[in-house]
């Protein structure tokens, strides 16, 4: 079975009943061993103490903030240049999600920022940027909402999401090229990271945990979203048998 | 004259007429002016310090509550779809409506602007400063803008969602032209970094605007 398959949406169904539930299960673990690892065995800051376990929940969140961004961008590319039938179940579905991990990341920053720096927001390049994309999460969101045809919509949305794409390399690079409150990047950074191993690897093995946990929301969405759209066709065939 | 050349003259001509709207940004534009010293306080040292950026956000708003027209009363009386199947291509004609409306709408708040300044008590430089930026801003928030108003095309009860749609867009816009306002207020060069990157903007809209416009436009009619 080629890739090509899953474009039907009845066999796309079929897949993610068999593999959502291992799916589910690889976040658990995940989680499991990422959340014991981050506030049992890595250890304090020396500066900062236990607090920088904030960390642990607030970068992958921001990581995938953006990462998910990127995944509605590639479903927007999908639904205008080759028309894949589930390109447009996909972007609508990701979109509640990404918004849901930016808003975490915003507010463990918030919390995160006011015994380091004193204060819970700061009108920084970084937290700046980030608010605007949570914002266009949320136009987005709206677009898909204001229009009854969902592939009407989801060309508009697709538009939307490749115009907000440049937000994307602002956000990253922001610490950079200007002088912010946020700390510069210490992980994906030319001369590779600055972050102690004994903090990088539960860093990582959360970053990859929420990852599977997007992966397993957005396919359990996207089923939602099918299953939606089906209701939908019925009830019009429904309302237009009830007519004649 | 081409058809660029007719459709730039139709529609400054429409909106400078009765029921147009070209002067209701102005209009807007003082609204929010004078509502900000009620909001904040009549401290004239106050005003005269925060004086770019309340016209610079005015501008903003005003602009931003114009730009529906852009698309909206040619879409009410068909002559959108007359424009989005003619020879000319879509992005040199969305290029050419955001650029009347600019010359209609956003030259109008840039004439108001030294008149609105005297009442928050600026100086020549900070005037001078706030005129030059707007200058070079508003066609950025017009393009930009336009982006939004072709996507709105497509939905049949906008409302206040196309404002919530553009407005992230314009916030670098908003950025970049309120720090070159206060540069210049502050007595240095207008020339630096952040007047050169409000150019870029708007340069970057210029491109970008009509085509991302078009291709909603497209997308939207069908």
């Amino acid at each position: 079975m080629s890739l090509i398959d899953l474009a039907n949406p009845s066999r796309f169904l079929a897949l993610t009943e068999r593999l959502l539930p291992w799916l589910a299960a690889a976040t658990a673990i995940l989680m499991g061993i990422g959340l014991q690892q981050a506030f049992f065995t890595a250890p304090d800051d020396y500066q900062q103490g236990a607090v920088v376990k904030i960390m642990f929940i607030h970068v992958p969140n921001a990581w995938l903030s953006m990462f998910v961004w990127g995944v509605m961008c590639i479903a927007a590319l999908g639904t205008l240049v080759w028309r894949h039938p589930l390109a447009d179940v996909a972007a609508k579905a990701a979109a509640p999600i990404g918004a849901a991990f930016t808003f975490i990341a915003l507010v463990t920053g918030s919390l995160w920022g006011r015994p380091m720096w004193g204060t819970y927001w700061e009108w920084d390049a970084r937290l700046t940027s980030v608010l605007i994309l949570f914002l266009m999460y949320l136009g987005i969101m709206a677009l898909w909402r204001a229009v009854d045809d969902p592939s009407r919509a989801a060309r508009a949305a697709a538009i939307l999401t490749l115009v907000g794409a440049i937000n994307l390399p602002i956000i990253k690079f922001s610490v950079d090229w200007w002088n912010t409150l946020h700390q510069p990047a210490s992980v994906l950074r030319i001369g590779g990271p600055t972050i102690h191993p004994s903090l990088l690897m539960p860093l990582l093995i959360m970053a990859l945990a929420f990852s599977l946990l997007f992966l397993t929301l957005h396919l359990a969405a996207m089923r939602n979203e099918i299953l939606r759209r089906r209701v939908r066709t019925l009830r019009l065939m429904q309302a237009s048998a009830a007519q004649a | 004259m081409s058809a660029l050349s007719a459709l730039i003259r139709r529609d400054i001509l429409v909106s400078l007429r009765v029921g147009g709207g070209a002067l209701i940004g102005v209009l807007f534009f003082l609204s929010v002016v004078v509502l900000m010293p009620f909001g904040v306080g009549p401290d004239i040292a106050l005003l005269k310090r925060i004086g770019p950026a309340i016209l610079w956000l005015g501008a903003l708003l005003a602009s931003l509550l114009t730009i529906d027209r852009l698309f909206a009363a040619d879409h009410e009386d068909g002559s959108l779809d007359l424009i989005v199947m003619s020879r000319t291509p879509l992005e040199l004609t969305c290029m050419a409506k955001a650029a009347a409306h600019w010359i209609a709408s956003g030259i109008p708040l840039i004439v108001a602007a030294p008149i609105l300044g005297l009442m928050l008590n600026l100086d020549g430089a900070a005037t001078a400063g706030v005129m030059l930026t707007l200058l070079a801003g508003t066609p950025a928030l017009t393009f930009t803008g336009m982006i939004g108003a072709a996507l709105a095309v497509t939905l049949r009860r906008g409302g206040l969602l196309l404002p919530v749609l553009v407005l992230p867009l314009s916030i670098p816009t908003l950025i970049f032209g309120v720090i070159a306002a206060n540069a210049a207020a502050a007595g240095e060069s207008l020339l630096g970094a952040p007047f050169s990157i409000l150019c870029a903007l708007s340069l970057f809209g210029l491109v970008a605007g009509p085509i991302a416009a078009a291709a909603s436009l497209r997308q939207g009619l069908d």
